[in-house]
């Protein structure tokens, strides 16, 4: 075996050049393959947490009349008493946080722009808001009692080159299904590096929206946030009851769900395409040594070497081009995948609407232990047997018509 | 006691409609310990012959034995077993694997037939020295010259304790002091180890080695004669 292994080195250092840039070939598919994979789950992974962090929770307590399209604000589709019925949630032990929130929707004008928007009522103190408070970027976060302040996203204030302290009306639909106007002051922008929410969402605090909309002491649905995704079955057996409907983050990020599923089905393709080519890189190189090499072949042959042995050697040869090619992959895809990781890819698109997928301004790739470790071995795979071809050919030449070619 | 015994053999090669008749029934003996010189013109034959008591090809009619075997109708790999243990090759262009030292392509049959690492190295080395070459055991073939290269495809032959060592123009590619040296190497481990050799030549001054000339002409056998022992 160790001989076997010296041997197809040493064949494989004859054209060091060709070697090395046959298992580069391999190594730069591999890199691209990680690469893709990590975008991916990057993008996907991040629009999901994204959706659960600021929008969808985890779970979501409703009236079962709630229709989030509609965005009612009628008391009947909305939850009552909601700070009572988030404390009895928030007392699960599986739940972290859970806090009401109510949606309407509306725009804001300045003197001379106006722009759609959500007017989202939060509890200020709520660690649910952790995504708004720590991106503030300038000015303040709201307090509880505040009624005249807002936060403003930061990609709607560019927009409307707002800043703190300007003044904007915001109108908004209201239970009785009218529209109300007040003018309210800019206390804070914020930034959730998500420009297609923040260009959308305006926030302020509960009891101003209740009074704002004619809500009083309703919400649209109280914004739960567990510890573990995988206790979200045994937290809906707990708080189900009547009149209610408890929406999983699965339920309410079907269509982003199904997306990820999609883009993982259409990944295969892609897939077989690059590692395809780069088959085809490999099978010319080892095609191209056995006919160098034929004579040789008839030699090793002539001193007894069964077919099964010749077979062998140009394995082995394909298999350190494969090793060869996923160490090179590996380094390649790790340092572009690291810096992407640390740094993120620019994304220039803002997307929140048509599929409600949130992205981020720029892409953080995400690699798992698991795609490193079945891309790693398809590339090695692939690579072994696209040298299989190439090492029946030499196994089943003749002796003699191998001994006579030229050297 | 016969090495090999070749029975009316033929051997036609079709290439396209066009059928050539390399050989056309030899038949040949070959007892323990000759030192045979296999010889005629280009296209006579010789280099076919070799192949088929070889077992590199097989022959069209006919029958090859080796040992008493009959080795005829053989699979591929039931050809290479024999190759491997009965049937060593010294061929007229320096047929060694060029990624492998001197000692490793001696060492080669020995791997194959699965020799473990002591018995191979005592093996090698003893071969190597009895062809001159004990101090060229680390030497890659681009770093021997024609004769010592073709005196390791010698040694390489040996490896095996094979019956019989086949030589297809073994000095064709050397110069007269290197060919004589690689034919007195032959001859002395003719000698000493009883193996027996079979060279195929048109060289007149490779022939005088002989002890036993078979000549060939048109693929069939035309002259058998003795030769006074050289040396």
């Amino acid at each position: 075996m160790i001989q076997l292994l010296k041997l197809a080195f040493r064949n494989l250092g004859r054209n060091r050049r060709r070697s090395f840039f046959s298992a580069l070939a391999m190594g730069m598919a591999l890199a691209l393959l990680l690469l893709m994979a990590s975008v991916i789950r990057g993008e996907m992974g991040d629009a999901i947490d994204l959706s659960i962090r600021l929008q969808s929770g985890h779970l979501q307590v409703r009236s079962a009349t709630y229709d989030e399209a509609k965005t009612s604000l009628q008391w009947e589709d909305l939850v009552e008493n909601p700070d009572q019925v988030a404390a009895q949630v928030a007392s699960l032990d599986p739940v972290t946080v859970a806090t009401p929130r109510l949606y309407a929707s509306g725009f804001v004008t300045t003197r001379n722009e106006s722009a759609p928007v959500r007017a989202v009522g939060i509890d200020p103190p709520s660690e649910a808001n952790a995504p708004y408070r720590d991106g503030i970027r300038e000015g303040e976060f709201l307090s509880p009692d505040d009624r005249e302040g807002v936060l403003i996203g930061w990609s709607l204030a560019q927009r409307l080159d707002l800043s703190t302290g300007d003044t904007v009306s915001l109108s908004v639909n209201t239970s009785n299904g009218e529209v109300e106007e007040q003018a309210f002051t800019v206390r804070g922008i914020y930034s959730t590096g998500t420009s297609g929410f923040d260009g959308l969402t305006v926030l302020l605090p509960l009891a101003k929206a209740q009074a704002f909309t004619g809500a009083e002491d309703h919400a649209s649905s109280i914004f739960v946030l567990l510890k573990d995704p995988a206790q979200t079955d045994a937290v809906i057996a707990a708080i189900q009851s009547p009149g209610f409907e408890v929406l999983t983050w699965r339920d309410m990020n079907e269509l982003l769900i199904q997306t990820e599923q999609l883009s993982s089905g259409y990944m295969v393709f892609f897939y077989l395409i690059v590692l395809g080519i780069a088959a085809t890189v490999i099978v010319n190189t080892q095609i191209m040594s056995v006919y160098e090499r034929t004579r040789e072949i008839g030699i090793l042959s002539a001193i007894g070497m069964r077919g099964r042995n010749v077979m062998a050697i140009f394995l082995t040869e394909s298999g350190m081009l494969a090793t060869g090619g996923v160490l090179l992959g590996l380094l390649i895809g790790g340092i572009v995948i690291a810096y992407f990781t640390r740094y993120g890819l620019p994304l220039a698109v803002e997307n929140f609407g048509i599929t409600g997928m949130l992205l981020r301004e720029r892409i953080y790739t995400q690699l798992t232990v698991q795609d490193t470790v079945q891309l790693t071995l398809m590339s090695f795979l692939v690579t072994v047997l696209a040298g299989l071809y190439p090492a029946v050919l030499a196994s089943r030449m003749e002796p003699v018509a191998a001994l006579r070619a030229e050297k | 006691m016969e090495v090999a015994k070749i029975e009316n053999v033929t051997r036609v090669y079709t290439v396209g409609k066009v059928e050539t008749h390399a050989l056309r029934g030899v038949s040949l003996s070959i007892d323990k310990g000759e030192f045979t010189a296999l010889v005629g013109p280009s296209g006579s034959g010789k280099t076919t012959l070799l192949q088929l008591i070889g077992c590199l090809d097989q022959p069209t009619t006919g029958q090859v034995f080796l040992d008493g075997q009959d080795v005829s109708r053989l699979n591929r790999d039931q050809r290479a077993d024999i190759r491997r243990s009965k049937i060593g090759f010294v061929f007229q262009f320096f047929a060694l694997i060029p990624t492998l030292t001197a000692y490793e392509n001696v060492e080669m049959p020995l791997l194959l037939a699965g020799k473990s690492p002591p018995e191979r190295r005592q093996r090698v080395l003893q071969l190597l020295e009895s062809v001159g070459l004990s101090d060229r055991a680390d030497h890659r073939p681009d770093q021997l010259s024609g004769g010592e290269q073709q005196r390791v495809a010698v040694a390489r032959a040996l490896a095996s304790g094979p019956s019989l060592i086949l030589a297809d123009e073994p000095t064709a590619n050397l110069d007269t002091a290197n060919g004589e040296q690689v034919m007195e190497t032959m001859m002395r481990l003719n000698r000493e180890t009883g193996v027996t050799f079979v060279f195929a030549t048109h060289d007149p001054r490779v022939v005088k080695f002989a002890r036993r000339v078979v000549t060939l002409q048109d693929g069939r056998v035309v002259n058998h004669s003795a030769q006074a022992k050289k040396g």
